[in-house]
């Protein structure tokens, strides 16, 4: 704005002498102007702070959101039950083999032993209330305990089994189980009834929930699981890794080290800026076209996933370290071939050694958007149902972004805490994944 | 550097080298995204009690699941196929084209679709006839000339006058999903099939009739994430939404089911057949590779057990509608005897 008034300075200037005038005029003016200039210097910075504030503002709200819905996922609920696992209601034979061990009727010794716990509950409709406030996952649970140890056939034992996901919300939540009314809950009243019944008796206990770490994905919210996603996403990111670092890195140097300036660089480094702004669904009918039709990969390996990345990581990475290579003062190289250097050693001992730090954090960055990545794994087979955690490169596997919006579309209730956890971890990898580029910058981080 | 450059070769070389196609250990399926969570509890509880593998599901769509499952034989292609509508002839013919001449044809249940309110909120009570004049794009004019006019309700009262006097606004999917689909064809189809007007037109123009929805924000696109639509309906008392019957049952605390021709959304008038709006819903196996992937007639044994799909099995637990008794035996028998469609009749 003062600048504006400046060229009206100019013409009250007389031609010649009385420089005292001059400078008064010049003051005055600058004076005039200088609250103005004052209050749009501070409004400059407050437009700033407030910019800062705002983006911090949602940051938050989104944070808190997720964590105070995720949180619960971290616990479950579990009943203490005494199972008696006689061979008559477990349907075995004398001398039972693993396999028919595996087959046994575990459902019907937990429903016994639920049965002995209330022992007035007669009608067919109640008894599946009753049954339905334990998880199915409970019969699996003791189907591993006995085929681990076949001695337990015969005994009683006391075990802490998973209750369902709705009683597990249920005993997680603060409700005062004695006035169901007040509670919005799928339940029926007896089945809160029955479950104050237990909680009374001291027999449910809230735990930290182990299954969400070891299993892979499950249609019952309370035994499904991130594993699986993890595994997926770490395998996919390794391959990823592997092969857009190496291949960026060098397509960097020759670029910026030792390509000569012609209109055939010039057309390969449109074409890289071009590749880092194609949407990546693109780079997903690529990876369905070529890997899977033309190389019959496998579908949704995370060595496929990987590839499809990679290439989808290459042109941020190549960007990123050729700014980095740039950075690199000519005098260093110039150091370097003035003591009898080749190029090939003044780049491996000097320029790139400096390029590093510039090198991983643009690494990160496109490692970090691999990883929320779900459009292009979606063509070549990733979004999947996947129980099993993936072994290695070539087994089916999904990833955490898609997990979350597995979970997200699932009807059942609880699947909202699970997604939100699955928010929750996909963010501690991110914080991971940059506190090892951050400790790794400051291992290379050189001055000059 | 020299040794990590090295390192890193043999690191890429061998991730390459691993690729090289193998066999494949456990049952690759596709499809519906209907059908998705129902396959998804059989094969885990498959997973668990069998020494198989868990078979791996992917969410493609009914259209998308057949174009895989019928691109031909081998590892790499799909075992198993979901659908949340018959096969057509054209796929079936593309099938039989490229080698894949033993499909099996698996009817396992039914899907309704509902169309509910907050419970906060009135019933509605209405007819599929009363669903189309509230929807679609064009509607017959309501003065009674053989005209028809760009829809001019705006109110559900003017359409039919039992029914409340509150805006016109339906929450449904796009038409991207297969719930859009099935509920234009059951429902706006069947409801405007009461003019004579409209049955009058020829083929292509009683189908873009009866299949366009306004556009004029009567009727909201919410996503194809149905617990969106249940959220919205919950803090929107005035609203009707349109989603599948799991996220009905899931949440019958929150919403409650329309009243359409007289039935509303519940379990026994889905499988009776008395509620307009429901699908079938199937699956097809390629019967060329029960032999060589483990385990795919075991998963079809485990699909069509009593304590799976009938009328107390866990999939019933679910949201699916089971099969009659009848329907279940005769499908169980195809089902274990393998028995190969022939033709679409």
């Amino acid at each position: 704005m003062s600048d504006n008034k400046d060229p009206q300075v100019t013409p009250d200037i007389p031609a010649s002498g009385e420089p005292g005038r001059v400078r008064r005029d010049t003051t005055a003016q600058v004076r005039s102007t200088l609250a103005k200039r004052y209050a749009a210097e501070k409004r400059f910075r407050f437009y700033g702070i407030a910019a800062i504030c705002a983006s911090l503002a949602f940051l938050v709200v989104l944070l808190t959101s997720i964590f105070i819905k995720g949180w619960p996922a971290f616990t479950h609920a579990y009943v203490k039950m005494n199972i008696t696992l006689d061979a008559d209601t477990l349907e075995l034979s004398e001398n039972p083999g693993a396999e028919e061990l595996r087959a046994a009727n575990y459902g019907g010794v937990i429903k016994k032993s639920l049965q002995e716990k209330f022992p007035e509950v007669k009608k067919r409709k109640e008894k599946k209330a009753l049954y339905a406030l334990l998880s199915n996952s409970g019969e699996y649970l003791l189907s591993d305990m006995v085929i681990a140890n076949p001695d337990l056939i015969g005994q009683t034992i006391e075990v802490w089994l998973p209750a369902d996901d709705e009683t597990g919300a249920l005993l997680k939540s603060n409700h005062d189980l004695s006035k169901p009314d007040t509670i919005v809950t799928r339940m029926s009243d007896q089945q809160i009834a029955m479950t104050k019944t237990l909680q009374d008796a001291g027999e449910t206990d809230v735990r930290f929930n182990k299954t969400f770490f070891t299993a892979g994905d499950s249609r019952e919210p309370e035994q499904a699981g991130i594993r699986a996603a993890l595994i997926g996403s770490a395998l996919t990111l390794l391959v990823t890794f592997l092969l857009s670092f190496p291949i960026a890195v060098a397509a960097a140097i020759y670029l910026e080290e030792f390509a000569p300036q012609n209109r055939w660089t010039d057309l390969v480094e449109v074409n890289i800026n071009n590749l880092a702004a194609v949407p990546s669904i693109v780079f997903g009918l690529l990876g369905l076209a070529v890997f899977i039709n033309y190389f019959h990969l496998p579908r949704s390996a995370p060595v496929v996933g990987g590839i499809v990345l990679s290439l989808m990581t290459l042109p941020t990475i190549i960007i990123a370290s050729r700014a980095a290579l740039k950075a690199v003062p000519p005098s260093i190289r110039e150091a370097g071939r003035g003591l009898g250097a080749s190029d090939q050693q003044v780049v491996w001992h000097h320029v790139l050694p400096l390029a590093m730090p510039g090198i991983l954090t643009g690494t990160i960055i496109g490692l970090a958007q691999a990883l929320g990545e779900t459009a292009p794994l979606l063509m070549i087979g990733m979004v999947a149902f996947i129980v099993d955690v993936p072994q290695g490169f070539t087994d089916a596997a999904t990833v955490l972004p898609v997990q979350v919006f597995l979970w997200a579309d699932s009807p059942e209730r609880a699947f909202v805490e699970k997604t939100s956890a699955a928010i929750i971890v996909l963010l501690v990898f991110l914080i991971l994944m940059n506190a090892i580029a951050v400790l790794l910058r400051k291992k290379f981080e050189r001055r000059w | 550097m020299n040794r990590l450059s090295s390192a890193i070769s043999v690191a890429v070389l061998s991730v390459g080298i691993s690729t090289s196609a193998v066999a494949r250990d456990y049952i690759s399926i596709v499809g519906s995204s209907t059908v998705y969570p129902f396959a998804t509890v059989v094969a885990e509880r498959f997973g668990k009690v069998t020494n198989f593998k868990t078979p791996k599901i992917e969410s493609t769509g009914s259209g998308g699941g057949l174009k895989l499952f019928c691109s031909g034989i081998g590892v790499d292609t799909p075992d198993i196929t979901n659908s949340s509508r018959r096969i057509k002839q054209s796929e079936f013919d593309m099938c039989q084209q490229n080698g894949v001449t033993d499909v099996v044809e698996v009817l396992i249940g039914f899907d309704g679709i509902a169309i509910a309110n907050s419970i906060d909120a009135e019933q509605f009570n209405m007819s599929t006839k009363d669903l189309f004049l509230a929807l679609a794009a064009e509607v017959p004019n309501p003065d009674g000339s053989d005209t028809l006019v760009p829809n001019p309700y705006k109110v559900w009262s003017e359409i039919n006058p039992d029914l409340p006097e509150i805006d016109i606004e339906v929450m449904g999917p796009p038409p991207t999903s297969g719930t859009r689909d099935a509920f234009v064809e059951l429902a706006m189809e069947g409801g405007c099939n009461n003019f004579d007007l409209i049955k009058g037109l020829d083929k292509d123009e009683h189908k873009r009739v009866c299949h366009t929805m306004r556009e004029d924000g009567a009727y909201v696109e919410a996503g194809e994430n149905d617990n969106l639509i249940v959220q919205k309906l919950e803090a929107n008392p005035d609203a009707l939404g349109i989603f599948g019957f799991s996220f009905l049952e899931q949440n019958d605390d929150k919403v409650q089911s329309s009243v359409i021709d007289g039935f509303e959304a519940d379990f026994d008038s889905i499988a009776d057949g008395d509620y307009a709006i429901s699908r079938p819903l199937y699956f097809y196996v390629k019967a060329q590779h029960a032999g060589t992937v483990p385990g795919i007639n075991e998963y079809l044994a485990e699909f069509t057990k009593e304590s799976a799909w009938g009328d107390d099995g866990y999939l019933a637990d679910k949201g699916m509608i089971p099969l009659d008794e009848d329907a279940r035996e005769s499908v169980g028998e195809a089902v274990r005897s393998l028995t190969v469609l022939e033709a679409i009749e």
